[in-house]
């Protein structure tokens, strides 16, 4: 079973259906217990970071998480602000310390001319960096996914960093490190493309 | 490289689809939830819902829609259309609503676009722009065409940007219907004007319509519904029609 942090962060439901939808089993849930119990993890979310951190903070989330994923070694799926809120901090609003489980920062995406606009709507087409990553079974660089975005891991390691996506900037879309799994587009919204990396997240043990 | 989306534009009342002419002359234009299959099969790179009639009881009709559209299609879907406050964009969003697009209540109380923003992330919010060009002034219009605004559109698109929407969804009441192309001087010069993405509405009646906007205006996004009503053609075909005239569009 599959436990979906519920953070009051955004569309939930879609990613639950889209894991139904394969096969698996979902629940929707911020109960300690469930999510102890869970065999994997999945953190979505849309919205500001600094209110993502708050609403964790609240449930008592954070310590949690970061107990699963570190001591359990869960196999953990972070999705947009839940691949954002892995970071070390981001500059959104404010500067705001995240879960730091990936070496990295969240900044704001530049506008280098007036052709890219902000936030970077719709989609676009991944250029993958670690073809070995078993996410990527199924999926080649050319494949397009739907981002919603105006934020974006910055100063990633290059070790962690499994796919980059050029809007205005290369920018890192998909890091994977030991157990943990995330994507700044949204698999749930990316048609078959995003099932397929659903699935392999479905049956991923948590390993390369 | 980013995609031009194709956004088909689903107008709902009492829980059917329809399509108007200016706002006027609804014509029923079927099931919604059958019809967001079919887009859903076609590829349609969103979906874009406005509800038009938002009273409490036809509210849960939506809610019974939106349900069983994001239990099929799992691609972004954007409702709009009697938003409040909060608490509203907060249930639409737990239904399976990826976007929510205000109209009337950003007008009456601007301060609503920096609280849904703050919370809700700008890119999760979509301001609509409903207008009609009155003696050459572009007139922002709320309540569907009902109450006119002091506004004029440009200025009202950029104060809303600097509030913190994500989107602008500009929307030509005049054009609406009349599948007779977009106002493309007015799309361009807010493109131009505006950081965040615009998303054209109102006048696509055949597929060059659609290939003068984008190329013409800059924009990134389109929307459209009733040349997917009342011509032969489809979202297959005009996704193969853009690609041939040289638009960067999603294969599927």
């Amino acid at each position: 079973m599959i436990a979906i942090i519920d953070y009051h962060m955004g569309n939930l439901r879609s990613v639950a259906k889209a894991i139904e939808h394969i096969g698996g089993e979902a629940v929707i849930t911020n109960d300690h217990d469930t999510i102890t119990a869970a065999d994997k993890i999945i953190l979505p979310g849309v919205g500001g970071f600094p209110q993502g951190v708050k609403n964790l903070e609240k449930l008592s989330l954070i310590n949690l998480i970061k107990d699963q994923i570190l001591s359990e070694k869960k196999p953990f799926l972070g999705i947009c602000l839940g691949m954002q809120l892995l970071a070390k901090k981001s500059y959104e609003f404010e500067e705001t310390e995240g879960l730091s489980i990936i070496d990295a920062e969240i900044c704001e995406l530049p506008r280098p001319d007036e052709t890219i606009k902000i936030p970077h709507v719709g989609w676009d087409d991944i250029d993958i960096k670690k073809k070995d990553v078993v996410f990527f079974n199924r999926i080649s660089s050319g494949d397009t996914f739907y981002f919603v975005h105006s934020f974006y891991m910055k100063n990633s390691k290059p070790e962690d960093v499994v796919a980059t996506c050029d809007y205005g900037i290369e920018f890192t879309c998909a890091v994977k490190k030991d157990n943990v799994f995330a994507t700044q587009f949204h698999p749930e919204k990316s048609q078959e493309h995003g099932l397929d990396i659903l699935y392999e997240f479905l049956i991923w043990e948590g390993q390369n | 490289m980013l995609r031009t989306r194709l956004i088909p534009s689903l107008l709902l009342k009492k829980g059917r689809c329809i399509k108007t002419v200016q706002f006027d002359a609804e014509r029923d234009t079927g099931d919604p939830v059958t019809s967001s299959r079919i887009y859903d099969a076609q590829g349609a790179d969103e979906l874009l819902f406005l509800d038009i009639t938002a009273s409490e009881e036809d509210r849960s009709i939506l809610v019974d829609i939106i349900q069983k559209v994001s239990e099929q299609c799992f691609m972004p879907l954007t409702v709009g259309g009697g938003i409040k406050n909060v608490e509203d964009i907060r249930r639409l969003l737990k239904l399976g609503t990826d976007k929510v697009a205000v109209c009337t209540s950003f007008v009456e109380n601007p301060d609503f676009i920096n609280d849904a923003s703050m919370i809700f992330g700008k890119s999760t919010i979509i301001g609509i722009i409903a207008y009609k060009n009155i003696n050459g002034r572009n007139v922002p219009f709320i309540n569907g065409r009902r109450t006119q605004t002091d506004l004029e559109v440009l200025s009202w698109a950029k104060e809303m940007e600097q509030r913190g929407i994500g989107e602008l969804f500009l929307y030509s009441i005049d054009r609406d219907g009349m599948m007779d192309g977009y106002d493309i001087q007015l799309i361009k010069q807010v493109n131009t004007a505006l950081a965040i993405p615009v998303i054209a509405c109102g006048g696509a009646g055949k597929l060059s319509d659609i290939i003068d906007v984008v190329k013409e205006s800059g924009i990134s996004a389109v929307s459209a519904a009733s040349i997917f009503h009342f011509t032969d053609q489809n979202l297959i075909k005009t996704r193969a029609h853009m690609k041939n005239q040289g638009l960067n569009v999603r294969s599927v």
